[in-house]
């Protein structure tokens, strides 16, 4: 008898994996070793594990994958934990709107359309995850920037590459750029995006437009680091974009919508990570 | 095998309607070559090395070609200039090429021989080429004797077990593609890098550096093959090898895949004018001679009708893969390759929140099955609704390996559930064999043991399907083809009949155009 009368509680300064009982520490891990099955492999594995900081370490199997290689899937209780309380993730500053709402800010503070181009970049052709954003029809049941009145949106599709975008910027004076990648291998995106940055800096753009990056690998502090502005991952709905740009748009002017806010209810902060 | 009871006056008026529109395409076919065309001629002929340019390797038929695109004489034909070339010079085909490409001598600068004594040299030329394709061909039929091969086109043998390799590196290709087979795989396909297709060029050598895939290039193609070679005699069963045909270069990597004994092809112009954005007029000219090459050569093609429901809603577009079908099919007849060739591609990407999806989905391979029965159907797995979750990920292509086995698909591309965060790991590749080995196993006779009730939820969608079809054929009928795809007939992709990349490229035949493949292949 442990003498509990009820279910352990969270410890947010010691969180810990949980399986069953509350701080268990159970990790589930799958991966390959480059050696035969035997068992010195699985031994190997259990020593990894443990490295890891695991114990203890549970071999659910071992298989031969193929000639020389062995798959593992493993359980093992971790003794690291970590202080919940003390996290801060870098967030996209902005509250999230509607797209009436931020028409109407933009029709009454800004007077004019704001300008959005949208283009996947480099010799990426994924367009899907851009067009969710900009397109009409945009993305679970949230409309895309097209059909934003007060915007001027216009998606440039795939494969745009870098200097021929910022060229068309410059040509039609955008207030924002949107910027996709999808693929990734060998850090592909991170190469593109910042190689944008460079020659936007060295056109001495970044101060005239704002410049936003996306895909499903895609994160704020990726974005931020690679020179962006914000970054925007999986699931981003348009509407989370366009309250970014109006709001940087008018921070930028010196003006903060926390005052001025229309009669809309204040909500939760937008939380995009 | 169960069988849908489609009405065969329908698919009757679908065959009419898709070779109606491509009548005019076969017509510009045969009024045009493109510096492809040209470039995969003098590949067949031998000239296959490559000179240093900026410290990187460009073919020597991209220099020669170039010299003779500028100067505007391609209209005769390469071998008009070329096979002159040959007589006067006394070299080989592969001695002139590199002497050209090296600016040792100008092919415009030569006397000319008499036209008919360079005729008949050119046509000797082309007819050794064949010959050579032809040796390739039985090279590569001889390894599949002598393993074991058990691939039917009509699928009998149940689905052809086909996964990707995709590290970028082709010596980490190969110990991909080895551990595949030795897991179960009977069919390796290595991802080109992106943005191959748009290189108007095909890289040389073996590559190590590729983005999201490995570059084709014949030096990688050899090095698989060889290893897939040893692969099959230890498995004692025969390993097929495939890679891409489309973009830029489609005829050359026809060419330098029949020379390196590949099995599959994609090869698809619809695949490079809506995801690639190549110029039409283009890569279905270039299409064309592709597909002599390969029905020579035997390679099955798998066309990429698959990927448009990544753009357009898959429950709501079957009948424009269907009626794209319809066309490569013709498209690929005009070119004298036979059905048990036609890897007509489709997928199963219909959101898996839908109501009775797999119904759905059972509808449209079934159908896709009966309508093309002697064709090796190339079934797709779910992509674009692949999440993060990798388990939910994974029983999804569960579900897809029982619709593939259920309904007799020819070639499943295995998928990975993984697929929304990176190109498969080898564990990737394992988990996924073994979960098709035990669905392909354990519904084996499945499909020859039911029946679909008539009037039943699949009969119904089979045949709404089909007449959304024959709608979307006499749209296009009634448009032509290039205006339909302007107007997003697929993929909900545009594009314009001058627009997208490569048009410069083409090139209006000339008069007394010279190039005897065309008789020949
Ligand atoms: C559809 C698809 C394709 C289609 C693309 C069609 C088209 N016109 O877009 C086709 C078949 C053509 C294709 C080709 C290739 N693909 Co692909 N493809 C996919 C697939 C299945 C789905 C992608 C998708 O459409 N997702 C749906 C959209 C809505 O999601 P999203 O892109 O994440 O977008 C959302 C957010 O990220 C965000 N977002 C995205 N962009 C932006 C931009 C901004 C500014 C903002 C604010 C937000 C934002 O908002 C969107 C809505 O929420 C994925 C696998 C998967 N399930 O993820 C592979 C995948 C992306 N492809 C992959 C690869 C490798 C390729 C190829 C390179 C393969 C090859 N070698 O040929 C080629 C690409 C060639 C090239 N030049 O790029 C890999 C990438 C691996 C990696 N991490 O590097 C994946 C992950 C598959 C895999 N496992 O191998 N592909």
């Amino acid at each position: 008898m442990s003498g509990e009368t009820g279910p352990r509680k969270v410890n947010l300064k010691k969180l810990r994996p949980y399986g069953d009982i509350m701080d268990d520490g159970t990790v589930q891990l799958c991966f390959t070793l480059p050696v035969e099955p035997s068992p010195e492999a699985r031994e190997a594995a259990v020593q990894f594990c443990q490295k890891m900081g695991f114990d203890p370490v549970k071999v659910a199997t071992m298989e031969k994958a193929a000639e020389g290689f062995s798959t593992f899937v493993i359980y093992g209780n971790t003794k690291f934990s970590v202080d919940f309380t003390a996290i801060k993730v870098l967030k996209v500053d902005a509250q999230k709107r509607a797209r009436e709402e931020i028409d109407e800010i933009i029709r009454t503070r800004i007077g004019r359309k704001l300008v959005v181009l949208g283009a996947c970049t480099g010799f990426d052709a994924h367009t899907v995850g851009i067009d969710a954003i900009m397109n009409m029809k945009g993305f679970a049941g949230d409309y895309g920037l097209e059909r934003y009145q007060w915007l001027d949106a216009r998606n440039l599709g795939a494969q745009v590459l870098n200097e021929d975008l910022l060229k068309r910027a410059v040509e039609a004076k955008a207030d924002a750029i949107l910027v996709s990648k999808v693929v990734t291998q060998h850090n592909i995106h991170q190469r593109d995006l910042k190689d944008l940055m460079a020659r936007a800096k060295k056109q001495g753009l970044l101060e005239k437009m704002i410049f936003v990056a996306g895909g499903p690998r895609v994160t704020h502090p990726l974005a931020l680091e690679c020179g962006f502005d914000a970054g925007f991952g999986v699931g981003t709905k348009p509407s989370d974009v366009a309250s970014y740009i109006v709001e940087e748009f008018l921070r930028r002017q010196g003006v903060s919508l926390d005052e001025a806010k229309p009669k809309a209810p204040a909500r939760k902060k937008g939380k995009k990570s | 095998m169960a069988h849908l009871s489609l009405d065969p006056k329908k698919i009757e008026t679908c065959r009419k309607l898709a070779s109606s529109i491509a009548r005019p395409i076969e017509g510009l076919i045969q009024a045009h070559t493109t510096i492809a065309i040209e470039r995969a001629t003098l590949r067949l002929l031998g000239v296959n090395g490559a000179v240093t340019r900026n410290g990187q390797y460009y073919p020597e038929v991209n220099a020669i070609i170039d010299t003779l695109h500028k100067a505007g004489v391609l209209g005769q034909g390469v071998l008009h200039w070329f096979a002159n070339g040959m007589i006067q010079k006394k070299m080989s085909a592969a001695e002139l090429g590199s002497a050209v490409a090296r600016g040792k001598v100008d092919l415009l600068k030569l006397p000319r021989a008499p036209e008919a004594t360079v005729r008949a040299k050119a046509r000797e030329l082309c007819e050794q080429a064949r010959d050579l394709l032809v040796e390739r061909r039985e090279q590569r039929d001889g390894i599949r004797r002598e393993t074991r091969d058990t691939f039917d086109p009509e699928g009998k043998n149940g689905p052809l077990l086909y996964v990707i390799v995709a590290t970028g590196n082709i010596f980490d290709d190969v110990i991909q593609a080895r551990a595949a087979a030795q897991a179960g795989a009977d069919a390796i396909a290595v991802i080109r890098s992106t943005a191959q297709s748009l290189l108007d060029f095909v890289p040389h050598g073996a590559t190590t550096e590729g983005f999201g895939g490995t570059y084709a290039t014949q030096e990688n193609f050899r090095i698989m093959r060889e290893a897939l070679d040893e692969e099959s005699r230890k498995l004692g069963r025969y390993i097929r090898l495939t890679n891409y045909c489309s973009g830029l270069c489609m005829p050359e990597i026809a060419a330098l895949g029949a020379l390196e004994r590949l099995d599959f092809l994609l090869n698809d112009a619809m695949y490079g004018i809506l995801f690639r954005d190549i110029n039409m007029k283009r890569t279905l000219i270039d299409q064309h001679f592709s597909r002599l090459i390969i029905a020579l050569s035997r390679i099955v093609i798998h066309t990429g009708e698959d990927n448009y429901l990544t753009t357009a809603d898959a429950v709501e577009n079957g009948h424009q893969v269907l009626a794209s079908q319809f066309i490569n099919e013709r498209f690929a007849s005009h070119a004298h390759m036979t059905e048990n060739l036609m890897g007509l591609g489709h997928a199963q990407e219909m959101n898996p929140e839908h109501p009775n999806v797999f119904l759905l989905e059972i509808a449209r391979a079934q159908m896709t099955r009966d309508i093309f029965p002697k064709a090796p159907i190339k079934f797709m797995p779910p992509t674009r609704h692949k999440c993060g979750d990798i388990f939910y990920s994974h029983l999804m292509d569960a579900m897809f390996n029982f619709v593939g086995v259920l309904t007799g698909q020819t070639i499943q591309l295995l998928g990975m559930a993984t697929e929304a965060m990176h190109t498969p790991l080898l564990q990737d590749r394992w988990m996924s064999i073994k979960n098709a080995k035990y669905i392909f196993g354990g519904a084996k006779d499945l499909g020859a043991d039911i029946s679909f009730r008539p009037n039943g939820i699949i009969e119904k969608w089979a045949e709404k399907v089909l007449d959304e079809t024959v709608a979307h054929l006499e749209m296009i009928h009634g448009k032509g083809l290039m205006k339909a795809i302007e107007e997003r007939a697929f993929a909900e992709v545009s594009r314009t009949e001058t627009g997208g990349k490569g048009h410069d490229g083409v090139i209006v035949r000339a008069q007394g155009y010279l190039n005897p493949f065309f008789e020949l292949l």
